[in-house]
């Protein structure tokens, strides 16, 4: 009996230990060596991993005594880690953020290490890019991937349906039925992943809404001017079209063959509005790692007749490096490093992204690619992402009402209020 | 959650107090009350002991976590940062006064329902038909069962692969046989999701059910057959009769079985349609997940997350009191 109590006793204190270890282990991560940096990236495939693990054994070199811990990651699993991280307060080092107001609430928890002045070199070679990533003028993050959305084409089933790309939507929407009459699906859609959906809403107010008035509701979270309707207004009439996929609403973004990314790359559609990655998902959906190959075209988001916003602004958004509160003075030299032009230049001329120095976009060399920074530049602004410029509540509201009148069963009105609402629950 | 409690029945102690006004001046020999209160401590001690690691697991992995979800729902929160902006019940008046979190409930019911409804009477059917002598019943039996044993998320996926529209194997069988499917497919319309995804979980699940029933047929006794056999009941009446209602506590126990999984249902679900198209197939499960880790309204998915664990308790209770309740006093 007292042998069993002893054991039990025993049992329960290194039960009990062990949790303690489990539970405070994670600290020496962050902050409790000053030489070792830990770096979380996306860049789980070649040639990304391999150029990020050459970046930092650079770092090393030029920094004797320093050590980088990097931990390459698929995107969806990073995300979940960093969640993870943000909610036990215990970063890597040097991390990925997506700017706006997840950044901004990232801040206001006094999680994200504040670069202005010890990055002020990178800040203003950047240029106005930075935008998306400060708060209340200061610079959180320094973006090193900037992209647009647009609508990539197959120019193949362009040609035989003999239409050319449109500058209106009312063009658009020619088009369209142009393709469906030579019996070609105009427009895949992922609206089973809403944000896709989501894009066309986006991009229309940024058609619809002057920049001033955007960047306002941005600031105030005040959607009241009409150009928020009009904007539902505009896409409503262009569902109305039906030029969507069948069975779009439950199609998934970028998943398998079947998604909306997939149909594009596979042929079976004529066009998808997307982001500047479409051209690689497409290559990992294909057999021939070619997606659409030299049939890739890519138009931006046609102009809303009367609109009040600048036709040639652009919707995007991008990465940027942070460094969290804690971190060693030496992250912050990590992430000026990855914005010197030498990294970034290596980063272009891998097909990485969009690299956002200005010194570096030359070496883009995918002609997509490179077609696509000429229109990011020439932007007179680049919109981001509504759901991450507002921030996940107000974003994720957003996005399910969008996809609510992509139903059918929701109105330009009610994609206003569900906004309105969630933004004053958020106080 | 929804285990029956069995007390811990401690030996009463001998009554060792002397009824008032006999107050004995020493122990009288030949009762020995000391020792014998040492040795009942000692065995509650071990009780304890032996308990205690049980009960820390349960605290540590259930407790903490309800606890912390109740807390979590009186505050509004991101999910990082101080937990400190306190507000009361409003998360849970927001969401019970949103519309997609009571349709959640409603789903939730009405796959409870159709589970029942359907699973059962198709369940005990195919388990009386298989429980005859056929050739290639193992063959049946095993391939009845083999959905059951998929993962789910992997039956999910090749579900979700042969119900895409147009392309998909299922459209391709019904437009073959002249019947027109769904424009949006059957996962793409919201009228017709809900049933879609109930028809895939009775694929799944129904192999469990049809095992569970084959078990509870053998514990049918062969004497009963032939003794009603003998009195001229016919195959029909003797199912009806005599072997149903003996499957009764058997049939009883898969009810709760479904009832408490359709209530948690998540993973078909959330592979399938991920809860749309248009909110027509989120429960309360994907509901929470959606608020908590994609919205980052950590306080709103604590409050639905208390609202499903006080309906799933409700539920297991009243089940339990009303209808489980003759088969465990059987037991007894």
């Amino acid at each position: 009996m007292r042998m069993q109590t002893r054991g039990a006793a025993l049992a329960l204190l290194c039960m009990g230990m062990s949790l303690t270890a489990a539970c405070g282990g994670g600290d020496e991560s962050a902050g409790a060596d000053d030489n070792t940096i830990t770096w979380w990236h996306n860049s789980n495939n070649e040639p990304g991993k391999g150029y990020y693990e050459k970046v930092a054994a650079d770092f090393e070199k030029a920094n004797p005594g320093v050590q980088v811990e990097v931990t390459a990651m698929a995107h969806e699993d990073m995300v979940d880690k960093l969640a993870a991280a943000f909610q036990s307060g215990d970063l890597p080092d040097v991390y990925m953020e997506r700017g706006g107001g997840e950044l901004a609430a990232h801040v206001d928890a006094g999680l994200t290490r504040d670069l202005t002045d010890d990055a002020a070199a990178e800040i203003e070679a950047i240029g106005g890019s930075v935008a998306g990533w400060q708060v209340d003028d200061r610079t959180y993050a320094l973006p090193f991937s900037l992209g647009v959305v647009g609508v990539w084409y197959n120019t193949e089933d362009f040609k035989s349906a003999g239409v050319e790309p449109p500058t209106t939507v009312a063009e658009w929407e020619q088009v369209n039925s142009d393709l469906e009459s030579a019996g070609i699906t105009p427009l895949s859609l992922g609206a089973g992943d809403k944000w896709p959906a989501a894009h066309y809403w986006y991009y229309a107010a940024v058609r619809t809404c002057s920049q001033d008035v955007l960047t306002q509701a941005v600031a105030d979270l005040d959607f009241s001017d009409p150009c928020f309707v009009e904007a539902g207004e505009v896409v409503e009439d262009f569902i109305r079209t039906e030029p969507f996929n069948k069975g779009f609403l439950a199609t998934p973004a970028q998943e398998g063959a079947t998604s909306a990314s997939g149909l594009l790359a596979t042929g079976k559609v004529a066009s998808e509005m997307q982001g500047h990655w479409e051209p690689g998902v497409m290559q990992g959906l294909t057999d021939d790692g070619q997606g659409l190959g030299d049939k890739t075209g890519w138009f931006p988001f046609p102009a809303v007749e009367g609109g009040a916003g600048d036709p040639t602004a652009a919707l995007g958004g991008g990465d940027a490096w942070a460094v969290s509160q804690d971190a060693p003075d030496t992250a912050v030299d990590l992430v000026t490093y990855l914005l010197s032009e030498d990294v970034q230049r290596g980063f272009a001329e891998n097909d990485m992204g969009l690299p956002t120095l200005p010194a570096a976009t030359d070496a883009v060399s995918d002609p997509v690619l490179a077609d696509l920074i000429k229109v990011r530049d020439e932007a007179p602004f680049v919109q981001l992402y509504f759901d991450t410029a507002f921030g996940e509540s107000i974003g994720g509201a957003m996005n399910d009402e969008i996809a609510l009148m992509f139903a059918g069963e929701a109105s330009p009105q009610d994609i206003v209020d569900a906004m309105q609402q969630a933004a004053d629950e958020q106080g | 959650m929804s285990l029956p409690v069995h007390p811990i029945v401690v030996p009463p102690e001998d009554v060792d107090d002397p009824a008032p006004g006999e107050r004995p001046a020493a122990p009288a020999p030949g009762r020995r009350p000391r020792p014998r209160r040492a040795t009942s401590w000692r065995e509650r001690l071990e009780i304890v002991v032996f308990v205690l690691p049980a009960l820390a697991l349960m605290a540590l992995f259930i407790a903490w976590p309800v606890a912390s979800a109740v807390r979590m729902s009186l505050y509004r929160w991101r999910g990082f940062g101080p937990m400190d902006d306190f507000v009361g019940l409003r998360n849970y008046e927001r969401v019970l006064t949103d519309e997609v979190f009571t349709q959640a409930v409603v789903h939730n019911l009405v796959i409870v329902v159709l589970s029942i409804a359907i699973q059962l009477p198709l369940g005990v059917g195919i388990a009386l038909l298989l429980n005859r002598s056929m050739r290639g019943r193992g063959l049946v039996r095993t391939l009845i069962f083999v959905p059951y044993v998929l993962a789910e998320v992997i039956a999910g996926v090749i579900w979700f692969q042969l119900l895409i529209p147009d392309t998909g194997v299922v459209d391709g069988l019904l437009s073959g046989a002249g019947v027109t499917p769904p424009d949006q497919g059957f996962l793409g319309t919201p009228g017709l999701a809900l049933w879609a995804v109930f028809g895939v979980l009775t694929w799944k699940y129904l192999g469990l059910a049809i095992l569970l029933f084959l078990a509870g047929l053998q514990s049918v006794p062969e004497e009963v057959h032939e003794a009603a056999q003998l009195d001229g009941a016919s195959w029909w009446q003797i199912q009806w009769r005599i072997v149903v209602p003996l499957l009764g506590p058997t049939i009883r126990t898969w009810c709760f079985l479904s009832m408490i999984g359709s209530l948690q249902l998540f993973d078909m679900v959330w592979v399938l349609t991920g809860g749309g198209p248009a909110n027509a197939t989120t429960t309360m499960a994907s509901y929470l997940i959606s608020q908590g880790t994609q919205r980052s309204n950590y306080g709103i998915a604590g409050a639905a997350s208390v609202v499903l664990f006080v309906i799933g308790v409700a539920m297991a209770a009243l089940y339990q009191r009303f209808v489980l309740r003759r088969d465990t006093q059987v037991e007894r």
